[in-house]
């Protein structure tokens, strides 16, 4: 095991060599827009989405799209993984259900979920709704089958061990099945984290008002390419940031782990 | 030393059915036990023995026969198995007073009673260690911690020794037996070894291959408490002999 202050430069260490790495990608970047003399409205320089990111910042408008487009991913998430593991519970305790349910699972992973995207546009509205529910969609199956397959791997003779204490449903609930499948649990989640993102912005493309998926077609069509450039970086920025809390859900339930 | 009666085991058969053929693991097992007894099963593997322990702590149900206990009150089963058995999310002490827990024992007592466990058993330092920094014979006796903590009427051993080294595994009999003194509970123990039944029980019953039928009932006249020297002496090897001819 290394030595505390050991550990502490290690990490240190690793976070300067990422730091490093952004730091060299924005020379490189402007070494390209200048050699290859593109137009800005094909390849912005780092100063043009710096300068764009600034007025949109102090407008109001990035801080308004961005926190539509988080309000869905996040509403999109929780209810998508809520279903997925009330669901993937379900299944892992009863095969007949499985059974019964697996073809139509299959089936609607098959479907992109580009594909019905302009549907629920069309059926729930081209509001946040729309959007909450194309991201519940896209999380609900990852996380449904890291349920099945966590619950399933609960230890049998845990199983006997509560039982033998005859324990109630709940318990069995709440101090065996839950913690003995979080790792897994996480696992889905933290692959729902980063679906959910792309669910909003397929929804946002098909027809928005508000949303980054909004203003990245809005500098699209008018050729505003900073402005697209701010947009994705803001994803970016959104993805770390569901991804950083799932890493600090884990740390905090899975101490045991380390 | 021969009190009130525990439990009675009566025309007890256990048939499971398989996809195309039955096995018969248990035939016609009949025997009572007393409150405050050491009683040991030996039997070779296969003989149904695990299936007997599951069938007394109600995991399983009997195809033919009956399990009756006589505590006057649904007993509390103490259950120690084969591996530790541990929830790899709970501290050494978070794992020992599950059982508590379950009960909806209070906070506080839940701990202390806990704490005074783990000095028992001697693992004072390891409250907050994880199960997968322990060592086997440390993870066992948290799974015995785990057995007594709640003050069962009844405690099932499920060869508890069997996956420890044989150092290891003498300085646990050891233990086991001066907490059992201390502690006057009713065990069943289930085990493949010899040595391990004689130096424990109060009785020990040989079963037979499967299907697993009642061989021999013998009491262990040894006297408590047993060190390990008894091992050396005439009485245990002829006690020892007799065990062993038993078994098939």
């Amino acid at each position: 095991m290394p030595r505390p202050y050991e550990k502490i430069m290690k990490t240190s260490l690793s976070r300067l060599l990422g730091l490093l790495s952004i730091l060299l990608f924005i020379p490189l970047w402007e070494l390209i827009v200048r050699a290859s003399d593109l137009p800005k409205f094909i390849l912005p320089s780092p100063a043009d989405v710096w300068t764009r990111f600034i007025k949109a910042l102090n407008d109001g408008s990035l801080i308004y799209h961005t926190s539509i487009t988080f309000i869905e991913v996040l509403l999109g998430l929780l209810l998508g993984t809520l279903f997925a593991t009330i669901v993937g519970y379900m299944l892992a305790k009863s095969k007949t259900l499985e059974k019964i349910l697996s073809p139509y699972l299959v089936a609607s992973q098959a479907i992109p979920i580009v594909a019905i995207a302009p549907l629920l546009v069309i059926w729930l509205g081209d509001g946040i709704l729309s959007k909450v529910v194309i991201c519940a969609l896209i999380v609900f199956f990852p996380v449904l089958i890291n349920t099945i397959v966590g619950v399933r791997a609960v230890s049998a003779p845990l199983y006997d061990l509560m039982n033998s204490l005859r324990a109630n449903r709940f318990q069995i609930l709440f101090k065996l099945e839950i913690p003995a499948s979080l790792p897994v649990l996480l696992g889905g989640l933290r692959i729902g984290a980063t679906l959910s993102v792309i669910g909003a912005i397929v929804g946002e493309l098909v027809d928005a008002e508000q949303g980054l998926g909004f203003l990245l077609q809005l500098g699209d069509f008018q050729y505003d390419t900073s402005m697209v450039f701010v947009a994705v970086f803001m994803l970016i920025v959104l993805a770390l940031l569901l991804y950083g809390i799932v890493t600090l859900l884990e740390r905090r339930f899975l101490k045991w782990m380390k | 030393m021969i009190s009130k009666p525990a439990l009675a085991v009566k025309d007890l058969s256990v048939v499971f059915d398989d996809e195309n053929n039955s096995i018969h693991a248990l035939e016609n097992i009949s025997f009572n036990i007393h409150q405050q007894e050491f009683v040991c099963f030996l039997g070779p593997s296969g003989s149904g023995k695990t299936t007997l322990l599951r069938l007394i702590a109600n995991l399983i149900k009997p195809t033919f026969g009956e399990v009756n206990f006589m505590f006057g009150h649904q007993p509390k089963i103490g259950m120690v198995f084969q591996q530790p058995n541990l929830m790899t999310w709970r501290t050494v002490l978070e794992n020992i007073k599950l059982p508590l827990e379950l009960e909806n024992e209070d906070k506080d007592i839940a701990n202390q009673k806990a704490k005074d466990m783990i000095e028992l058993v001697g693992l004072k330092g390891f409250e907050n260690s994880y199960p997968r920094d322990l060592s086997g014979g440390m993870a066992q006796r948290v799974g015995l911690s785990r057995g007594l903590i709640h003050d069962p009427d009844l405690l099932l051993l499920d060869e508890p020794f069997a996956s420890l080294d044989a150092l290891t595994r003498e300085r646990m009999w050891t233990e086991l037996s001066n907490i059992w003194q201390a502690k006057q509970k009713t065990v069943i123990m289930v085990t493949h070894s010899i040595n391990e039944s004689l130096f424990l029980a109060d009785r020990v019953l040989v079963l037979t291959q499967r299907p697993g039928k009642i061989k021999l009932d013998m009491q262990v006249d040894l006297p408590r408490p047993r060190d390990e020297e008894i091992r050396y002496t005439s009485h245990f090897g002829k006690l020892a002999k007799k065990l062993r001819d038993a078994i098939e």
